[in-house]
């Protein structure tokens, strides 16, 4: 019985992380159809950010954790919206209307770039701040125990997903964008700024991207190489929801997060597959993923 | 078909630079690598720059190596290093990453030696890199030095060894020194869990340990062992399950800054405060942790290394100097990576000879030698005298006023901790420990 | 048989090559063999593109054509280069005629997604072979071909270079012809227009999963080739951003023709090394920004250079 509270408590708290990771990549995907593999980076960035922030602040005797939090908000949201505004203006504008794949490379490429402007501006040594992570303690539950942090990010969570499906479902910009996404060219036909929505969505899901690093800053030590790591699993959140689906990744999330803890804690030696196999599983029975929409092809 | 046909002319123009500016510059670094100076010695130097284990590990190294360089160019170093240069030549050094796997660091292994011509290389932080190294090193006839990766297979692998040498411990001497630690200071712990990245050292690590746990400490139980996966980062549902598992000891080969996340989450997660962790690695978090480990954890440093190392000129000069530089005292990476230019140093100055010694003049020089280093006396006594035998060092980490400290330090002989030449590691250490020396 | 210009111009390169390979320095020759064994690999990328899918799981098929050659010399004692190659082809073709049963039916990004967790579930399997070595991998033994030992230093990378030149060529020439065959047509007719190649009465089902197993195996030579080489396998070749670097040499090429993805894997590696060279920190900003200017550039890959100036000539 232990072990399964110890696998649910788990497996919502890894699957509100993963939704955090994956939310900005299905928004992006959704509305532009690009796959953007720079999200991994601008994750990093944000969590670059977040924990030099933190640090500086830190240093100069701050202990308030309210100002911790505005300052890893604060600094994740500037350094994600701009590097989005910068990369959808200055590259990815060049490339509309090219190839769905070759934009995947594109993004490649910027990712490749960034690792090292990254390496460049805060150098290899790992960054770290604990501090607001252990001033959140800790709840028991027998001899189970969960961070006070993780549960923070749980609730950020679920505030970043029924605010995104708000601003999707029930907002006049929302409703744009569904038109965009349902047909880029009537809507375009019909005055929508389809340029400007763009722009509007990158800098929003890059910002996710910079949002979720900034939350995760105090939990690891941050270390090059770290957008690299969880660009793929973002991908296969999103890609077992179903792809520019937000309620497909946090469905995609909790599966592969449940799926994750279930073998974490009855047999470790099965967590390095888990995640393909879940994608693998879900794409073999529903080949356009939980979630996402079929094509209709062309004749 | 007309519009891929008519490029704008600046773009015909861009590219048309582009080309020629590339091949211009092939042919300029085709000149400059024959042009290579007789007076100085090339040593190629290859660590991690870019991804995880670059801060912890690469750069670190690859600092510790450069002050060594830049001193013995000035001849600023204590004895018996004290002559300028190596054999009186200026020491050169070419740094490359070792990122991107075994193949793309054979490939750059031999441009190093080939298209640069360096005289010597050290390097290499990752197992699979040395193993994908040693036979090349063989094959190219190149005095090459591994200075911190710890598979124990690397001189299995290779057959009478001439021109491969390795100037750190392997990883079985850390876990057979963590096994004899905890014996000796935590006998009454039964329940024993464990930690590792899922890759080749932490099983690697998780097998000696549990082996040496068996033989040493037989009344203790292995009750479960996690194996995230690297840079993961957040081990939170790892913590639960190690927690359900109620262990007395966490031993953990976890490094870099995967070690320092774990320590700290489990630290909040109250998980330290049930178990003391056993880090193989911990030493390089010694002045990052900053009380995020509680005192008592106990802390290896892969040999006298780092905090561990012993105090003699030597490590006195270096510690200053990387302070002096850095701001930091140096890690236990730092020292390795020292070690090995010392030990490089060591070999040219007794080649006997003028000038640039040769690969086998070198090798021959380092066979068996002992050499002084910042860890002590280093005695190449294993793999046919090309492997080091020195001492494993565990002690416990304490942090009192903002100072960051080692006690209770414990020092195993290299013969207590390091299978003689003709055992495989881990039957030495399931037949009990044969020809075993730990005084 | 006559062979045509394209037939007499490769088998002219690769003869120039080979006797080229007697007077340059050993590390462009392994650096040559090295990029003729990517190339390969990229070529099986290069014929699913031209399909229409993009997979990021090709270094699947590398990685099962290196390991054969591992495992073949390390557990059967084979040591003839020729049949250990065989031997991976042999596997991998097996696994990309189960595998491809399901994949072929994909498109898009999830055949790339679904292609890259098969690839995934490989590295995972290999990481979890304690007896393999995990991810430090294992040495290649000593191999010979047709019962002559290269032995060792300059002649036995010479020697691998040829064997790969040889491969290379053969492979080349019978992919010349298969990009000009009905079944190579159909898949650049699948790209633009799946549902009306059905109306041509042509399996398209059929059509994809002839192109995927032969992708499979041609990856599958580069990989053999690869582990001979280099002399040391190990599981990274299965891991996704190996793959992702198949793909940008595949786009760096670009899929005129069938000399592509060896111009572009040479020059990937020169760039790549000389990169590693000069600026050992941010090697990867240079190549990221390489392959920008060429996507700006060079939509139909470095290929066009070559295709533009015949035109201007003609």
């Amino acid at each position: 019985m232990l072990t399964v509270w110890a696998i649910l408590i788990d497996g919502f708290i890894y699957a509100s992380w993963l939704f955090l990771v994956a939310a900005g990549l299905t928004v992006i995907y959704g509305v532009m159809r690009i796959l953007n593999m720079a999200h991994g980076s601008l994750y990093a960035l944000g969590a670059y950010a977040a924990a030099s922030a933190l640090g500086w602040y830190y240093a100069g005797g701050g202990d308030q954790l309210i100002m911790a939090f505005v300052i890893i908000a604060a600094s994740a949201i500037m350094v994600g919206a701009l590097t989005g505004l910068v990369i959808e203006r200055g590259l990815l504008r060049l490339m509309y209307g090219r190839d769905e794949v070759l934009m995947l490379i594109v993004t490649f490429a910027v990712l490749l770039i960034l690792e090292d402007v990254i390496k460049l501006i805060w150098g290899t040594t790992p960054y770290s701040a604990y501090q607001p992570y252990a001033a959140m303690g800790r709840i028991n539950i027998d001899v189970l125990t969960v961070s006070g942090y993780d549960l923070m990010v749980l609730a950020v969570s679920l505030v970043i997903g029924v605010g995104l499906w708000f601003w999707l479902e029930r907002t006049k910009v929302g409703k744009i964008l569904r038109s965009i996404i349902h047909d880029r060219e009537v809507s375009e036909a019909m005055g929508v700024n389809v340029r400007r929505m763009f722009t509007i969505t990158f800098m929003i899901g890059a910002t996710l991207g910079a949002i979720a690093g900034g939350i995760t800053a105090p939990i690891i030590s941050v270390v090059p190489g770290l957008g690299v790591e969880v660009i793929v699993m973002a991908f296969a959140v999103v890609v077992t929801g179903g792809l520019g689906s937000i309620t497909g990744a946090a469905v995609g999330a909790v599966i592969v997060g449940l799926a994750r803890a279930t073998s974490i804690h009855t047999m470790p030696e099965l967590e390095l597959f888990i995640i393909y196999a879940v994608m693998a599983t879900v794409l073999i029975f529903r080949p356009n993923g939980l979630f996402g929409q079929v094509i209709a092809r062309k004749i | 078909m007309k519009k891929s046909n008519q490029r704008p002319i600046w773009q015909k123009t861009l590219l048309g630079t582009a080309t020629s500016v590339a091949m211009a510059s092939v042919g300029v670094m085709g000149m400059a690598a024959t042009a290579s100076a007789e007076e100085s010695f090339k040593v190629g130097f290859v660590t991690f720059l870019s991804g995880g284990a670059s801060g912890p590990f690469g750069v670190p190294a690859a600092q510790g190596a450069d002050i060594v360089i830049k001193a013995i160019n000035e001849g600023s170093l204590p004895a018996p290093y004290n002559t300028k240069g190596v054999n009186g030549l200026t020491l050169e050094s070419v740094v490359v990453d070792e990122a991107g796997g075994p193949t793309k660091q054979v490939e750059e292994y031999r441009n190093l030696v080939q298209r640069q011509d360096v005289n010597a290389v050290i390097g290499y932080i990752s197992s699979g890199d040395c193993l994908a190294i040693g036979p090349v090193a063989e094959e190219m006839k190149m005095f090459t030095i591994a200075f911190d990766c710890g598979t124990s297979r690397l001189f299995q692998e290779i057959e009478d060894p001439q021109y491969m040498f390795r100037t750190g411990l392997d990883a079985v001497a850390d876990n057979v020194g963590a096994a004899r630690y905890l014996a000796e200071t935590r006998p009454d712990a039964v329940r024993i869990a464990g930690i590792q990245q899922n890759y080749a050292w932490g099983q690697d690590s998780w097998q000696d340990f549990t082996l040496a746990m068996e033989q040493l400490m037989p009344e203790a139980e292995i009750v479960n062992n996690q194996t995230p996966q690297l840079f993961q980062g957040s081990y939170s549902t790892e913590i639960s399950a190690l927690q359900t598992q109620r262990p007395d000891i966490v031993h953990s080969s976890m490094w870099g800054g995967d070690m320092e996340s774990f320590t700290a989450q489990a630290n909040v997660r109250g998980l330290l405060s049930q178990a003391t962790a056993i880090l193989t690695t911990g030493e390089s978090g010694l002045h990052r942790f900053d009380g995020q480990a509680p005192n008592g954890t106990i802390l290896g440093g892969r040999g006298p290394f780092g905090g561990f190392m012993p105090e003699n000129d030597l490590s006195e000069w270096f510690t200053e100097a990387y302070i002096a530089e850095h701001g930091t005292p140096p890690s236990y990476p730092a020292s390795k990576a020292a070690q090995a230019v010392l030990a490089l140093k060591f070999a040219a100055d007794n080649s006997g000879t003028d000038g640039v010694p040769s690969s086998e003049q070198l090798a021959e020089a380092l066979k068996g030698a002992e050499f002084e280093s910042v860890s002590g006396t280093v005695r190449m006594a294993l793999a046919g005298g090309h492997q080091a035998l020195q001492p494993m060092s565990y002690g416990e980490y304490h942090f009192e006023d903002g100072e960051a400290e080692l006690r209770n330090v414990r020092s195993y002989p290299g013969e207590c901790v390091s299978a003689p030449d003709g055992y495989n590691a881990q039957q030495w250490i399931k037949e009990g420990f044969p020809g075993v020396d730990c005084n | 048989m006559t062979l045509e210009k394209t037939e007499v111009s490769l088998i002219g390169v690769a003869v120039a090559l080979a006797l080229l390979s007697l007077v340059a320095p050993n590390w462009l020759i392994f650096t040559t063999t090295l990029a003729i064994s990517t190339a390969l690999v990229v070529m099986g990328v290069v014929m699913l593109m031209r399909a229409g899918l993009v997979s990021f799981g090709q270094g699947l098929f590398y990685c099962l054509g290196g390991y054969a050659v591992g495992l073949g010399g390390r557990f059967f004692g084979i040591t003839d280069a020729l049949l250990l190659i065989v031997l991976g082809v042999a596997v991998t073709v097996g696994v990309a005629m189960i595998l491809g049963l399901l994949v072929t039916r994909y498109r898009e990004i999830f055949f790339a997604m679904l292609s890259l967790a098969f690839s995934m579930i490989l590295y995972g399997v290999l990481v979890k072979s304690h007896g393999l070595g995990s991810t430090d991998g294992f040495g290649v033994v000593d191999w010979t071909i047709l019962g002559f030992l290269p032995g060792s230093g300059e002649s036995s990378s010479r020697i691998a270079l040829l064997m790969a030149l040889a491969l290379a060529l053969g492979v080349a020439l019978f992919l010349n012809r298969y990009f000009r065959s009905s079944i190579g047509l159909a898949c650049e007719a699948i790209r633009e227009n799946e549902v009306r190649v059905e109306y041509m009465g042509i399996s398209r089902k059929q059509v994809l999963y002839i192109n995927y197993v032969i992708a499979a195996a041609v990856g599958s030579i580069g990989g053999s080739l690869t582990a001979l080489a280099a002399g040391h396998v190990d599981p990274t070749m299965a891991y996704w951003t190996v793959s992702g670097e198949f793909v940008f040499i595949a786009i760096l090429g670009g899929t005129g023709h069938v000399a592509a993805p060896f111009i572009a894997a040479l020059i990937f590696t020169l760039v790549r090394t000389y990169a590693i060279e000069l600026a050992p920190n941010a090697w990867q900003m240079i190549l990221g920004i390489v392959l920008l200017l060429i996507i700006l550039f060079l939509p139909k890959g470095i290929w066009s250079l070559f295709t533009r100036k015949k035109r201007v000539a003609s």
